[in-house]
């Protein structure tokens, strides 16, 4: 539903949500980040040891749940997947690489920036051009296919996933690892968490919230529906964070940031470029997921094996900067994704098709 | 003379991208087989802002979307 009145009110509601997480105990600035989330959740079941983020963010859980919900209720619940499967998973993967190196998603980057993190700013520029550049293949022709009818239980498996999570976290947390220091430890209550999670998910979902897709419909189309969210969000997390006293202006000193402007700015352009071509944030891909959406699904599968493999790899940055290991995978990963738009542009699949 | 395009299985921002291509031509009529809400939702708000009529049936899983001046 597009309604200028909806994405203002959800922008809203999510930048006070933010706002409150870290009130009550989320690190700063991180309300809502779904690349660290993600990261989180994949070292609470072990799949990395860095022991400083590990962490079943129950937000996640409750932003697939409350997408599912809402599809559900609105009849908008459809499984389907087929769409160029592993290039999405690649895609994920990489958005991950490039997301760490910033340290955050770009929904967090709107959130650093509600905070005064000068950091951001530079990151949102990255980001932009990296839509930019998506832009150019998207006009040209890119397509990651068709996606297909799929059998309905299919798309509940990974909300399914969820409810275990949820589960295991509240009865039996021993399976878990928790981290004891730094922003894994740092968390607002489960119940606040869930809830928070659950309000920002069905609502996401009802207004097709996308940070991409905000700016690349600005360019693409000349529709600013989704910018509007995109600027209420920070212009509320701006007014939390003055009200709360964690409004900070500058570079220097923000928490879970650093301060390295060109990495930051390579980070979240690889985030964009790549999130143009999978059509959607990290944000809109876990709702995407929610809705029966395997072809999300997989994206996010892979963000979370990205997540993984930038802490046992050390590509992930920390507030001391970005590592070695860190930079080339961002080449790397800026040489997979133009890999990936040169290869799926429509006129070569054609011929590709004739081949088989 | 009308024009046909289908954007059944594709993803955002697909849909809205080849019916912009195909209003370029400047066709009296399009119409677009569409199977899922958000195709439907972005394509009609589309249209409506270039200033063109709208007619959505739906049949089945399936729309059918009808774009007039």
């Amino acid at each position: 539903m597009k309604s200028k009145k909806l994405i203002i009110l959800v922008g809203a509601i999510l930048g006070i949500a933010a706002v409150l997480l870290v009130k009550f105990g989320n690190p700063g600035n991180m309300g809502f980040c779904i690349a660290c989330f993600l990261r989180d959740i994949a070292g609470s079941v072990g799949l990395h040891q860095a022991a400083v983020v590990q962490y079943a963010r129950p937000e996640i859980i409750g932003l697939i749940l409350g997408g599912m919900i809402m599809a559900l209720a609105g009849r908008e619940f459809k499984s389907r997947g087929g769409s160029s499967p592993f290039t999405r998973f690649i895609l994920g993967f990489v958005v991950m690489v490039g997301a760490l190196m910033f340290l955050g998603c770009p929904l967090r980057m709107m959130l650093r920036i509600g905070g005064g993190d000068l950091n951001a700013i530079v990151g949102l520029i990255g980001f932009i051009g990296g839509i930019l550049l998506g832009i150019v293949f998207l006009n040209r022709g890119f397509t990651l296919q068709r996606t297909y009818k799929l059998h309905k239980i299919e798309g509940f498996l990974f909300p399914g996933v969820m409810v275990a999570l949820l589960v295991i976290l509240i009865v039996i947390p021993t399976l878990l690892i928790f981290s004891t220091e730094g922003p894994g430890s740092m968390h607002a209550p489960i119940l606040l968490s869930l809830v928070a999670g659950l309000v920002v998910g069905a609502l996401a979902q009802k207004s097709r919230l996308c940070t991409m897709g905000a700016v690349r419909d600005v360019f693409l189309f000349k529709d600013y529906y989704l910018l509007t969210g995109f600027v209420t969000i920070i212009v509320v997390a701006i007014i939390g964070n003055l009200i709360t006293g964690t409004f900070s202006l500058g570079f220097a000193d923000q928490p879970v940031a650093h301060t390295d402007g060109l990495w930051n700015f390579l980070g979240m352009a690889l985030v964009g470029f790549a999130s143009a071509l999978l059509g959607g944030c990290p944000l809109r891909q876990l709702i995407l997921s929610a809705e029966g959406n395997i072809d999300s699904v997989i994206t996010t599968v892979g963000m979370i094996a990205g997540a993984a493999i930038c802490h046992n790899f050390g590509l992930a940055s920390s507030a001391k900067g970005a590592t070695f290991n860190g930079q080339v995978a961002v080449i790397i990963g800026f040489i997979v994704v133009f890999i990936i738009a040169f290869t799926n542009l429509q006129k070569k699949k054609k011929e590709g098709a004739a081949n088989e | 003379m009308s024009n046909q395009i289908d954007v059944r299985g594709l993803s955002c921002p697909q849909p809205v991208l080849l019916t912009k291509k195909a209003l370029a031509d400047n066709p009296e009529k399009l119409q677009i087989v569409a199977d899922n809400d958000v195709a439907v939702e972005n394509i009609s708000y589309f249209c409506k802002k270039q200033g063109y009529k709208i007619d959505v049936t739906e049949d089945g899983e399936e729309y059918q979307i009808i774009v007039s001046k």
